[in-house]
């Protein structure tokens, strides 16, 4: 009887003592300062309809992760500002993050126009600055410290365009010439390079090369000026404001060439979609996701379920197809570089992202030393047997056929433009 | 690039359909800036906040943008009317006519109007699909697409009403006296704030018309407004202030303008050239090519 009750209250006191220890480490975490991670967004303005959506991907890790106990046993605190998609106002904006909120951690807004102009302040302080969606930045800086999300692979540039090119080069009759069009932008200006490198890659006589401004409304004279060159190819780098216009375009003019497409921003945006319906047919466009049996990355589904349930709420791109998937990602290989290192000394969690290779709900990444994807994989879909305005036939595979890279294909390209628009 | 008929042909036909567009885009800011002084830097907004209107009524009850143009014209016209009486109270009447101390408020009613688009219906890129968007008219080798025909035709009927309206109501004249000599009117009886308003009125409710018509040529997103604000102050400068017929032909010589330098010189250069003709016109005409 003696011997029980001394067990059972070492017993309670062993429970009240494992307890209040327990409480103790809450409480202790709770007592912790917030990790604070800043970045200005554009949250009004053009790039807005992809900031808010990257923003609202972000904030599904930032509740997971606090959920689980944050980082470093520290909860994790969002400071952000919207920089109005105006690269003005990005450098003010990091240096109050950095010396006013005194954040511990810097990413990027969306957009390389938005990148650019963070990245001095990102280098005098030495931090680690994952980018969301920059082509080419660090062409110009290379500073070891950056870290990109769109997947272009270690040549960005060529790349993001190359894809485009490997997928037209399938075409039955093989293209011999083309036609480069793109928007007066930093990210226009950079694909259009890469575009032409490539194009001299396969031997592809350029035989149209201009820029359009971003106030151009009506884009037919722009194609008809293209079709009176008569290339094979006709590649165009726009944004997501100009994209509607150009396909509408070639539709009315009916441009006669073998394939049609580009890097085409905007196209894997359900809003772009339900616009543009069965005039996306033979369109060969630029998507980061697509509802095909060969995209199977792990996690992806269950984010996106999570992801569209709040979209309509937030008045954002339902499918959440194009950036949402990669700002989550960002957040993912941010979080498992700070658990794995332990702090956030910057040199060290650099360091740590050169080293490994990250699994991501955007697929397995792994950084080059110019800090882009080591092996990229922009995607190429041509838009097939779209009917109607529905978004929800792109939930199920068919409507975007991967021709490019070869490791996601599931289909293959039809060609001329005419036939497949059909 | 070898100039074909062909290619001329449709770039001058394109470049009318544009300025079609833009003319209804710019009559606003004839009135407003042109005859009643007041640099309301707000239009665009007003335009993108029509063409968000348009899409609402689609959505909710499945109006045409062209029906829509007409129901919203009302809420437009009292919308105007409010806006000029707040800024006459805080800013004309203490100023005594300096219509730049105005400009800042026309600023903020810009944010505050995009702003509330974006909490009202999100960032996301909105549109209106109709029958007749991915239709086009085949004239020979012309091809004139409904989304840019249809907004052309009714912009410059709209505009011609609007120069019938002015040259032979009693309205129309007071907002025309109005521009001359708001004293001399008001000796005659009538009060000029009242007209003002009413054309301020007039004025936005053609900017809730050309949002209606934007619907159709493309989709807009609540920042969209931005890219049109030199447009619109261009083209009203190039015709003369304040002069209808003016603001239609300047609209058009912009418009064909951008649709041939595209088409024979590269699209980059359109602006240049626009507002190079601009340049030339202020240098040796400041009052516009059509202005008196």
């Amino acid at each position: 009887m003696f011997v029980s009750n001394i067990r059972r209250r070492l017993f309670v006191t062993a429970i009240a003592l494992m307890a209040t220890l327990g409480v103790a480490t809450v409480s202790m975490a709770q007592n912790k300062p917030a990790l604070k991670i800043g970045f200005g967004m554009g949250l009004t303005g053009g790039m807005a309809a992809n900031g808010k959506a990257a923003l609202v991907a972000m904030e599904i890790w930032r509740e997971e992760t606090n959920k689980k106990g944050g980082l470093l046993g520290r909860q994790v605190e969002f400071v952000y500002y919207d920089d109005q998609s105006n690269p003005s106002l990005v450098p003010g904006i990091y240096t109050k993050l950095l010396d006013i909120d005194k954040v511990d951690l810097i990413i990027s807004g969306y957009g390389t126009n938005l990148i650019a102009p963070a990245m001095p302040i990102a280098m005098q302080r030495n931090m680690m600055f994952l980018t969301l969606f920059g082509t080419n930045v660090n062409a110009k800086f290379n500073y070891p410290g950056y870290f990109q999300m769109m997947p272009n692979g270690k040549e960005p540039a060529v790349g993001l365009a190359g894809g485009f090119f490997d997928a037209a080069m399938t075409a039955k009759n093989k293209p011999t010439s083309v036609a480069i069009i793109g928007g007066d932008n930093e990210f226009a200006a950079m694909t259009i390079e890469g575009a032409r490198v490539v194009a001299k890659k396969y031997n592809l006589k350029v035989v149209y090369d201009k820029t359009y401004p971003p106030s151009t409304t009506d884009y037919t004279p722009i194609l008809r000026a293209v079709q009176a060159t008569n290339p094979d190819v006709v590649f165009f780098a726009s944004y997501p404001n100009e994209t509607p216009g150009i396909i509408r375009a070639a539709r009315e003019i009916g441009l006669k060439t073998e394939v049609f497409g580009g890097t085409m921003i905007g196209l894997g945006f359900a809003a772009v979609k339900k616009q543009l319906g069965p005039l996306l047919n033979g369109v060969l466009g630029y998507e980061l996701y697509a509802a095909e049996k060969t995209v199977n990355f792990p996690g992806i589904d269950a984010f996106l379920k999570i992801y569209q349930s709040r979209a309509e709420k937030e008045g954002v791109d339902p499918l959440g197809y194009y950036l949402p998937p990669y700002a989550y990602a960002q957040m993912e290989i941010l979080g498992q570089a700070v658990e794995k290192v332990g702090s956030i000394d910057q040199k060290k969690l650099i360091d740590y992202i050169h080293a490994t290779s990250f699994k991501t709900v955007a697929g397995d990444i792994k950084f080059a030393a110019n800090g882009e994807w080591e092996v990229g994989r922009p995607m190429y879909v041509q838009y097939r047997g779209v009917k109607g305005n529905d978004i929800d036939q792109f939930r199920k595979p068919g409507p975007s056929a991967i021709i490019s890279p070869k490791s996601l294909q599931s289909g293959e390209l039809i060609t001329p433009y005419q036939e497949a628009s059909k | 690039m070898d100039i074909s008929l062909d290619l001329l042909f449709n770039a001058i036909v394109s470049g009318i359909l544009l300025g079609g567009f833009y003319a209804a885009m710019s009559l606003g800011i004839s009135i407003s800036f042109g005859m009643l002084d007041i640099v309301n830097i707000a239009h665009p907004v007003m335009i993108i906040l029509g063409a968000y209107l348009t899409w609402w009524l689609n959505e909710s009850f499945g109006f045409d943008p062209i029906l829509s143009a007409v129901v919203m014209a009302p809420f437009f016209f009292v919308l105007g009317f409010i806006i000029y009486r707040i800024y006459y109270d805080r800013f004309e009447k203490n100023a005594g006519g300096d219509s730049l101390r105005g400009l800042a408020f026309f600023f903020g009613v810009l944010f505050i109007v995009e702003m509330i688009l974006i909490l009202l219906f999100g960032v996301d890129y909105r549109n209106v699909n109709t029958g007749y968007t991915d239709v086009s008219l085949k004239l020979g080798f012309v091809s004139l697409p409904y989304r840019l025909l249809i907004p052309c035709v009714l912009s410059v009927s709209l505009l011609l009403l609007i120069r019938e309206i002015f040259r032979r109501t009693y309205f129309g004249r007071a907002v025309s006296a109005v521009a001359q000599d708001p004293l001399a009117l008001q000796l005659m009886g009538v009060n000029p704030v009242k007209v003002k308003g009413y054309a301020f009125g007039l004025s936005l409710m053609i900017a809730g018309f050309s949002g209606a018509m934007l619907m159709i040529i493309q989709s807009v997103q609540p920042a969209a407004g931005r890219d049109y604000i030199g447009l619109v102050f261009a083209v009203c400068v190039l015709g003369g202030m304040g002069n209808l017929m003016g603001t239609l032909f300047a609209a058009m010589i912009l418009g064909i303008a951008e649709s041939m330098t595209s088409t024979f010189a590269g699209p980059s250069w359109a602006p240049a050239v626009s507002f190079g003709l601009l340049l030339l016109t202020l240098a040796f005409r400041p009052q516009g090519i059509f202005g008196k």
